[in-house]
């Protein structure tokens, strides 16, 4: 084949090209993502949590079901979702123990240490930012946020780099060991598109977990923000967390 | 000047490849190649079909409305079955599947109800040492419906931890009565009526007023007039151990 040969058959190919053009266009995938199945439409929530500290009792139940329901590693440094033990002193040093990582309840009830003022559990989880710093600087684009507001890691995509890791202001996220991906809360995301509650509000003796949906008028989270006092963690990032903390002690990070 | 003759083709070869290069980039391949929408939605599709594991107390109380209806009615109406049973969405979809867990360990209870000073005030706790050690919970206490076996008389039934710390302050044989007012309902339903806290500086004016009478007050006795401003003595200083806390 000489050069005007190859050259030739070369704009003849080009038209051929256009077979490309069987793969969806922009404005279907639009609708794709969007897509509101027969069940489930997603454009018509936008998801968020609850959390009344004051109700907390620090049982583990949630981090517990949290592990059963999403198969997070059992090692106990691996969570999506997890408890603080908070304690401030009069001079007003605050100590932060996560208690999660603890087998069983002691048979002992712990001394008690008369310097401390205050002391209280924090349930911590993703805060599923509007604003996510996580999906800023994923490089690979597998971290996004849904249309109902819900961040996912795209585990197929995700290529293990840890950056998102680093840039969540809440230490929300980790690596899992065994697929060697980021991981994290998704409000239980197979749970909530099918109307249930997510594991570890379905679980909470106490109720001071409530889930709910921003865009219902009569909803549990609508009426949790219309009766207290909401406090986000970190307000300064403008992250705008959608997970709500009422009765939240100013200690708290 | 002249350009020599094969820099000029060679400068048409190169436009035409970058012509291509373009046209097939922004004409011809479709924009969904270069987006991760496409990513998502399968990401979306894979995380919605997760299975479950916990089915949810309305798929439990399809078969088990008794029990349902037992802990509606006492004071775990807001626990959902899972919490003690554990995930049981497997035996929701099939009853010969395995059986959910059955919490008749003191473990299963203490989880929640062990003393623990961060725990909110007023959570109903025991000390496992304490009570009833090396006992089963529900050999006592309904799960479902778990109102203690029977009424408490003494304060300390209930307030053990106070009991306690005050059996080790000069308050020790101070009745409980002597400061609080408590009502019969207060034994029945705790929350319903409360008991009352001293209103007044005079409550504690009684034996540490200056000029008291009492032996062991005496010589702990303030102005009521001038110490403290306009705080009820309890603000400051906490009864039930006064040598502590300070």
């Amino acid at each position: 084949m000489n050069k005007r040969e190859f050259l030739r058959q070369v704009v003849a190919f080009l038209p051929a090209a256009g077979l490309l053009r069987m793969f969806p266009g922009t404005a279907e995938a639009k609708e794709l993502v969007g897509a509101p199945t027969d069940e489930y439409d997603p454009t018509r929530h936008w998801y968020g949590m609850g959390v009344d500290v004051d109700r907390c009792i620090g049982c583990n139940r949630c981090v517990e079901a949290c592990k059963a329901e999403n198969g997070v590693p059992d090692e106990p440094f691996y969570f999506r979702t997890w408890i603080e033990r908070y304690s401030i002193r009069a001079d007003g040093e605050t100590t932060v123990e996560c208690i999660s990582t603890r087998a069983a309840p002691p048979e002992q009830a712990p001394p008690e240490d008369p310097a401390v003022v205050r002391t209280f559990f924090v349930p911590k989880l993703c805060n599923q930012c509007a604003h996510p710093p996580c999906v800023q600087v994923c490089p690979v684009g597998a971290t996004f946020q849904t249309v109902d507001g819900v961040v996912l890691v795209d585990e197929k995509r995700c290529i293990g780099c840890r950056y998102c890791i680093q840039a969540c202001p809440y230490g929300a996220r980790y690596l899992n060991p065994t697929t060697r991906t980021a991981d994290k809360c998704t409000f239980c995301y197979h749970r909530i598109t099918k109307g249930l509650l997510p594991a570890c509000v379905e679980v909470c003796p106490t109720e001071a977990r409530i889930f709910g949906d921003m865009k219902g008028r009569a909803d549990r989270l609508v009426r949790f923000q219309r009766v207290n006092m909401i406090s986000v963690l970190k307000p300064d990032l403008n992250t705008e967390p959608k997970v709500l903390y009422a009765h939240l002690d100013g200690a708290v990070r | 000047m002249k350009l020599p003759e094969q820099v000029t083709r060679l400068g048409i070869v190169i436009a035409v490849i970058v012509a291509v290069v373009l046209l097939l980039r922004f004409v011809i391949m479709p924009a969904t190649l270069f987006s991760a929408r496409p990513h998502q939605v399968a990401t979306v599709e894979r995380e919605m079909a997760k299975p479950l594991q916990h089915a949810g107390v309305a798929a439990c109380r399809e078969c088990h409305e008794e029990e349902f209806q037992a802990k509606f009615a006492g004071k775990h109406r807001r626990i959902g079955c899972e919490n003690c049973h554990g995930p049981s969405a497997a035996h929701a979809s099939d009853e010969n599947a395995e059986l959910p867990r059955k919490p008749r360990e003191r473990e299963d209870c203490l989880a929640c109800h062990s003393y623990d000073t961060s725990r909110p005030n007023g959570f109903p706790q025991v000390d496992p040492q304490q009570h009833k050690p090396g006992k089963r919970c529900v050999s006592c206490h309904d799960g479902h419906d778990p109102v203690p076996p029977k009424t408490p008389t003494e304060c300390s039934g209930c307030h053990g931890r106070i009991e306690r710390t005050k059996a080790l302050s000069k308050h020790a044989l101070l009745p409980c009565a002597d400061c609080h007012v408590v009502e019969e309902q207060h034994m029945i339903e705790p929350r319903s009526a409360l008991p009352s806290k001293p209103g007044t500086r005079e409550v504690c004016g009684r034996c540490h007023a200056p000029g008291s009478t009492d032996a062991a007050a005496s010589k702990a006795t303030v102005d009521l007039a001038s110490h403290g401003g306009t705080y009820v003595c309890w603000e400051c200083h906490y009864a039930h151990l006064p040598e502590g806390r300070k």
